[in-house]
């Protein structure tokens, strides 16, 4: 067997070596933080005009991370990259001849990829959270708050998760157009739109991204009531992933490359 | 050492590779030869575990591809010059390979001064041209300082100055003791680098030979007769023991003819003479007489290789190509067809 170490150092040179990882993860930060900055400052300064129901429901921790719907398709497209890549280059021939064990190689890349998102994830979650309390003045939210350490360290898994659930469904698709055409859309359409129609969206909501993003909610909305609770929504996406994780190695181990 | 036993790979009800089985041996430029879409490509892609075959297996010095630990190590390996992501440099494109096989950084300078890419090495290899490309390829496959290369189709594209340089490495490295495979489809390019030769063709074993050996089989001799009095030179010819194959345009082929003693014979028989030429087959019509009938794709509207037709036209040793696993060699010498240019 070849040695994990050598193949992680590997993968590590390989991600970082492109451009495209760069720009993926840090158009994701910005995108995230930006973006959640701006929505907190809206709130900030119409707060008065908001009726009282609303303001009874209103959650700090959760506005902030407005920004992640539109800064997680970042993070779809470097998900689908690590991996499509790859195969759009027939560079996948020249890692299959290095490093013929393709559980190993599997193992690596996803370990990398993931590893690199999560620690991409926890600094944009908690630079977003911290950068939209300050901005929503009297109203935010402190890190000591009941349920928000867990909802900030939450965003970060969620983000860790989505990149996952994209590498193992691109290594599924293998192809980069395939994989950006069919999760982008997916994740920035179709389950925001699925989960506001009524009935469909008992279904929705048990979708990676929907079930993903309980866990950033403190305060909870009595209109999304769902059977779940912030962690046992993370948790199914993690069982999405884990079935992405497991498909995109099943399609690797038995196809030709 | 690489062991082929019974390699068969089927797309569908299509068989590309059919049944290979074959050994390429240490030491020596091993060519491997066959026309396009003969399943040279798809053979080296299962050798290097990349396709499943559908039946059959490769052993590298007894291990499949896929138990040898730190492969590059042990072969290197040029599939296809662009099998490489163009959005990295040359340099960590090497070093990402360097590193999951632990072959020390330095190889990487090292083998990016042979192939000659130094001066390129933090250029991303997207704006290589297919030379560079090439040459990139073959840094990666030397990177590990392997005992066994496996270059596709490695002249490919190439200009003059590239086909020299890389036959020239290629020679070099054989007369290291390292074993070179390397396909084409140019029998001129193997009968320049190869001392064995495997000829495929629809992905059957045509010919597993030495190159010496091929030359002395294909490479025949015949004298051309051409003569207002076909009849009558061919009662001389066949009395005096020689065996003249018609072909298509109405000359006398003699095999290991002596033009002085035919000529002599002729004039003794007061026979007119139209031509009387000594002939020399290339290895390249041996070739492709030799995978003729396997061609996947031939030019559309364009008649077959010369001698093809005319070979079958009620020669009666076209017969013998019905087999020609068996006697490949002997078929061609003996189905004269008018090939000599």
């Amino acid at each position: 067997m070849a040695s994990p170490s050598a193949v992680l150092q590997s993968e590590w040179t390989k991600i970082k070596s492109v451009r495209s990882t760069i720009w993926t993860l840090a158009l994701a930060f910005i995108v995230t933080v930006a973006l959640g900055a701006v929505i907190c400052l809206v709130f900030n300064n119409t707060y008065s005009d908001m009726s009282d129901s609303d303001k009874a429901t209103f959650d700090p921790t959760n506005t902030a991370f407005f920004g992640m719907s539109l800064g997680q398709l970042a993070l779809i497209v470097f998900g689908v990259l690590v991996i499509s890549s790859e195969y759009s280059t027939g560079m996948i021939r020249t890692s299959l001849a290095a490093v013929p064990q393709r559980g190993m190689f599997y193992f690596c890349k996803v370990a990398v990829a993931g590893l690199l998102a999560l620690v991409v994830g926890m600094a944009t979650s908690f630079i977003t959270f911290f950068l939209g309390q300050s901005l929503l003045g009297s109203h935010k939210a402190s890190i000591g708050d009941p349920g928000v350490l867990r909802a900030v360290f939450g965003a970060g898994l969620y983000m860790a998760l989505m990149v996952l659930l994209c590498v193992g469904a691109a290594s599924m698709l293998r192809s980069p157009m395939l994989g950006l055409g069919i999760l982008m859309p997916f994740f920035f359409l179709v389950s925001p739109i699925l989960s506001a129609v009524p009935k469909v969206k008992s279904v929705a909501k048990y979708f990676p991204d929907q079930a993903g993003q309980k866990i950033m909610q403190v305060v909870n909305d009595p209109d999304s009531h769902t059977s779940y609770g912030p962690w046992g929504g993370i948790a199914i996406m993690a069982v999405w992933v884990v079935v992405a994780l497991i498909g995109g190695y099943a399609v690797l181990a038995k196809r030709d490359a | 050492m690489i062991e082929l036993q019974g390699l068969t790979k089927r797309y569908g009800d299509k068989t590309a590779v059919d049944n290979l089985t074959f050994t390429v041996r240490p030491g020596v430029v091993t060519g491997f030869l066959g026309p396009n879409g003969a399943g040279k490509s798809t053979t080296m892609r299962m050798m290097l575990g990349l396709d499943n075959p559908t039946a059959g297996n490769v052993r590298i010095d007894g291990k499949h591809y896929a138990q040898l630990s730190e492969p590059l190590k042990y072969i290197g390996a040029l599939l296809d010059a662009k099998a490489i992501h163009g959005g990295r440099t040359a340099y960590n494109h090497l070093l990402c390979l360097a590193q999951s096989n632990r072959i020390p950084r330095h190889r990487v300078d090292e083998v990016l001064d042979t192939v000659g890419l130094t001066a390129v090495a933090k250029k991303r290899s997207k704006g290589f041209s297919l030379g560079m490309g090439q040459r990139l390829g073959i840094a990666g496959a030397l990177l590990g300082d392997p005992e066994i290369l496996m270059f596709d189709e490695p002249v490919n594209g190439l200009d003059p100055e590239g086909i020299h340089w890389i036959r020239n490495l290629m020679k070099g490295l054989a007369a290291q003791g390292r074993t070179v495979f390397v396909s084409s489809h140019l029998m001129s390019e193997m009968a320049l680098t190869a001392e064995h030769l495997i000829v495929i063709g629809r992905g059957r074993l045509m010919a597993d030979t030495s190159m010496a050996e091929f030359i002395e089989k294909n490479s025949r001799s015949y004298v051309r007769i051409r003569t207002p009095q076909p009849e009558r030179l061919k009662d001389v010819l066949t009395a005096a023991g020689f065996t003249p194959v018609t072909t298509s345009d109405g000359t006398f082929e003699i095999q290991d003819g002596d033009a002085a003693q035919l000529g002599e014979l002729a004039a003794q028989h007061q026979l007119v003479l139209h031509e009387l030429s000594p002939q020399r087959a290339s290895l390249e019509e041996a070739f492709m007489q030799l995978t003729a009938e396997s061609v996947e794709y031939h030019a559309g509207g364009v008649a077959p290789p010369p001698g093809i037709d005319g070979g079958a036209a009620g020669m009666p040793q076209a017969a013998g190509q019905q087999a020609p696993q068996q006697q490949w060699g002997a078929q061609w010498r003996d189905s004269g067809t008018g090939k000599g240019k």
